[in-house]
């Protein structure tokens, strides 16, 4: 597979289907990526096979688009959110997360998350919304220092068993990240 | 191997020969079609010059249909055979339909879909439709010449499964071929998008005479990426007419009451005072009522602010809602393209413009723009793409798709704002031992507990091949297609076995429902989430007491009589405990009935181990060791 910049023609075949999501969209097999190039990528190709393309081909030609552009919004989908992407990372190098969600998370993350619900709960029920928009700061910089940690982990000390620990510990801060969202849009409502 | 040819999909073998398309916008009140001539989009008129066709169908005494103008003339005359507003009718059944009370109309709650009684025989809103569908086409025809290869229609972006499917079940019964149903604020913004050469973010407010919708747009060289959709699929400029009416009512203060051929009249006059103040500061209302009363007031703009200004606030629920699930902040948005006649009001232009701070984009017909943005799209489907122009449509699911867990649970399989086409699969498994059949029903919307979503489809898979609880792996896909369109396909992993549904759902969801639902999610999270729990104990309750059922069923022998009977009544107040709907209670009742069961677990073991140590050749060894193994790793309780 080329790479992104290589513009037109780009040879679809069969064996894109199995494809890895990587190999799909034509990018390295990594967690870092350029996201620029990631979004290009997708455009271009769904220029190439989506059904609109196909609205006046027979039967087989248009189930064939459907389900390769079904396949590129999936990849796509995957790889540009950080926690898909490194889910799917570990999940192609054998790695179920999911099976992993027994183990026990270190006390002090769990520590650190309790304190933080109670921060934006407080917060939610005094209505404090610059309390809370200081907190939507504060995670957004934790989440942003996790990201690039497990970057590391994975693109260059290969430490899978901490990356695995990284992502979990993700799950936990974008799924704060996210109440405190509703929290905020909640009160900006009002 | 080469899976598309991807050489010159589409195009027509000559490349001077042009393929006619048409795309048609089939509105709550006004419908219109247009087509791509040397180039450019237009509309076509009719005999008189007029562009529009009022979405009114009358059906005649003497067995004809009159449809567009003509029919309107009638409705104050005829009002139970002459149909407006038809589409609040798609796909619906008929509790769903908002102000019911308030239409003229003999309502028929058939199974699947509501149909109108009419002089004519019942009529579903499909043939309904059909016949508004058919005079486009016939006007297309005739401006065109006959070789039309098909049309394009547009829906509200907001339309579920139910109310597609419709559409284009009336565009079929019309003759016409669907090459695509394309959402109304995507086909307006291709029109505006085309036609500025613009990128960046856009908002395409649609406010039409029975519909809302807000669309979220990013346009990159030719391709416009629907981000995110929301709206309310029972709100529109008709309500701003109802708002008038209630006050004239009010203000008249009228010796009878109104007769429905009097509220079908003053329906109208409020609604030609609404458009006269769009550009007047105050507008006449009279009518000559059935009894012989003449009414005569006149409302100013100050009043038809106060009396609507709720109506102009619950439009910018959505659009903060859609905003936010595209991930943006008013700020981002670089423009904001005004379309459907009620946008026309300014207290509308006001409330965007305050929003989005800044002008919105008025420099198109909001009549006519989602019209014009579908026949370029159909142009471009039925291979009429010229030189050099290269753009690519990529549309969102509105509302999300799940499937029915056990306790009444959805099971979120596509979410919402999805970039289509998206296939999802999603696994199963059986849930007693022998277990041969297995329901899938599909549900749409946005809340955790089926009760409240808007069932799709019910179908059951046969066959499973009888396995204990849990071993059969039933992998259900999702495929919605480019149109918004649903099928669902199951399939049982070991055997192959198959099951394949076009989602021909019976109804859709209700103009309340479908907002309700967005906003009930958002608002209920939390009860949600104690509901969730809830049902979830329940689920693990019953799990322990099939659980023991079955091991008793084996092996009551390892127990005395006064064990087995404590167990039994065990299980009873687990059961009680499990209907009262109380968690803590189950939870106790759950660990009573676990720890009277620990003796007998033991003894289970004890016998399987005996078994497999009686046991000679390798094979039953091994048979024995697996069932100790099924022993040992049967946990009474689930580990949550
Ligand atoms: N000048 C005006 N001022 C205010 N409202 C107007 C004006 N002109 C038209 N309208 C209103 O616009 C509505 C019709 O708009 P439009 O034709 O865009 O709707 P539609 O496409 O038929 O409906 P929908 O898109 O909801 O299916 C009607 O309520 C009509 O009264
Ligand atoms: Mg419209």
């Amino acid at each position: 597979m080329s790479d992104s910049k290589a513009a037109p023609g780009i040879a679809i075949t069969a064996d894109l289907l199995g494809a890895d999501f990587f190999t799909l969209l034509g990018l390295p097999k990594r967690f870092e990526l350029d996201i620029a190039g990631l979004n290009e990528r997708f455009r271009q190709l769904q220029r190439e096979v989506h059904p609109d393309r196909f609205a006046a081909a027979d039967d087989a030609a248009r189930r064939a688009s459907m389900m390769l552009a079904t396949q590129i919004n999936a990849a796509y989908q995957t790889l540009r959110s950080p926690l898909k992407r490194a889910t799917y990372l570990l999940e192609q190098a054998g790695i179920d997360i999911g099976a992993e969600s027994n183990t026990a998370m270190s006390a002090d993350f769990l520590m650190s998350q309790m304190m933080w619900r109670e921060q934006v709960a407080d917060a939610r029920s005094d209505k404090n919304l610059a309390e809370l928009e200081r907190l939507q700061a504060e995670i957004a910089d934790d989440i942003r220092d996790a990201y690039s940690d497990l970057a590391v982990m994975l693109d260059q000390e290969n430490r899978t068993q901490d990356a695995v620990e990284g992502v979990r510990c993700l799950m936990f801060l974008e799924k704060l990240r996210e109440e405190i969202e509703d929290a905020v849009f909640a009160l900006e409502d009002l | 191997m080469a899976l598309l040819q991807i050489a010159e999909p589409g195009q027509s073998p000559l490349p001077h020969e042009t393929r006619h398309a048409i795309g048609i916008d089939l509105g709550t009140t006004n419908s219109l079609v247009a087509s791509v001539r040397q180039g450019m989009s237009h509309v076509m008129n009719d005999a008189e010059g007029r562009a529009l066709v009022p979405s009114v169908v009358r059906y005649q005494e003497d067995g004809s249909v009159l449809v567009g103008y003509d029919a309107l003339k009638a409705i104050a005359k005829d009002p139970k055979n002459t149909i407006a507003s038809v589409k609040r009718l798609m796909g619906r059944s008929l509790t769903d339909i908002a102000h019911r009370e308030n239409l003229p109309l003999d309502l028929v709650d058939n199974p699947g879909m509501v149909s109108v009684k009419t002089r004519q025989g019942v009529k579903t809103p499909v043939e309904v439709s059909a016949e508004i569908l058919r005079v486009l086409n016939d006007r297309a025809l005739q401006t065109l010449g006959q070789d039309i290869v098909g049309a394009v229609i547009t829906v509200p972006a907001y339309f579920d499964d139910a109310q597609r499917q419709a559409t284009k079940d009336a565009a079929r019964l019309a003759g016409l071929n669907v090459l695509r149903l394309l959402n109304e604020p995507t086909a307006a913004a291709v029109a505006y998008g085309l036609d500025n050469s613009s990128e960046g973010v856009y908002a395409v407010y649609d406010l039409g005479g029975g519909t809302f919708d807000i669309s979220i747009l990013r346009l990159t060289r030719g391709v416009f990426e629907v981000l995110a959709t929301g709206g309310d699929s029972a709100l529109g400029g008709d309500d701003f007419d109802r708002r008038i009416y209630c006050w004239v009512l009010e203000k008249a203060q009228l010796k009878s009451p109104p007769t429905i051929e009097d509220t079908a009249l003053l329906l109208l006059r409020s609604r030609e005072a609404k458009e006269y103040l769009s550009t007047h500061p105050e507008a006449p209302i009279t009518a000559r009522l059935a009894s012989g009363e003449v009414l005569d007031v006149t409302i100013d703009m100050a009043t038809f602010a106060e009396i609507s200004q709720m109506l102009v606030s619950k439009t910018l629920q959505p659009v903060k809602k859609t905003l936010r699930d595209a991930g943006l902040r008013p700020e981002d948005i670089q423009g904001v393209v005004m379309v459907g006649g009620a946008t026309r009001i300014p207290l509308i232009q006001r409330a965007v413009g305050e929003f989005f701070k800044q002008e919105p984009l008025n420099n198109l017909d909001p009549d006519k723009v989602v019209a014009l943005g579908a026949a370029i799209q159909a142009n471009l489907l039925a291979g009429n793409r010229a030189p050099g122009e290269d753009w690519l449509l990529l549309d969102v699911i509105p509302l999300s798709l799940g499937l029915e867990t056990m306790g009444g649970l959805v099971e979120k399989v596509i979410p919402r704002n999805s970039t289509l086409p998206v296939a999802r699969a999603q696994e199963f498994t059986t849930y007693r031992d022998g277990q041969t059949a297995m329901m899938v029903h599909v549900v749409q919307g946005e809340r955790e507990l089926v009760d409240d979503g808007r069932s799709l489809a019910r179908f059951e898979l046969r066959g499973i091949p009888p396995m204990v609880a849990g071993a059969a792996r039933i992998r259900v896909t999702f495929q919605v297609d480019a149109d918004g369109l649903l099928s669902v396909t199951a399939r049982e992993q070991t055997t192959g076995v198959e099951a394949h549904v076009e989602v021909k759902p019976s109804y859709g969801l209700s103009d309340d429902q479908i907002t309700g639902m967005l906003k009930a999610s958002v608002d209920h999270a939390r009860d949600d989430a104690q509901t969730r729990a809830l049902k979830e104990t329940q689920v693990d309750a019953q799990r322990l007491i099939e659980a023991v059922r079955s091991a008793l069923t084996e092996d009551r022998h390892l127990l005395n009589e006064n064990e087995f009977q404590l167990i039994e009544s065990d299980i009873v107040k687990l059961q009680t405990a499990s209907l009262s709907g109380n968690r803590r209670q189950i939870t106790i009742a759950m660990d009573d009935l676990d720890a009277d069961c620990k003796e007998f677990a033991g003894r289970r073991m004890n016998q399987a181990v005996n078994r497999a140590l009686a046991g000679k050749t390798i094979d039953s060894v091994e048979e024995a060791m697996h069932d100790l193994h099924q022993v040992a790793n049967a946990p009474l309780k689930e580990k949550k």
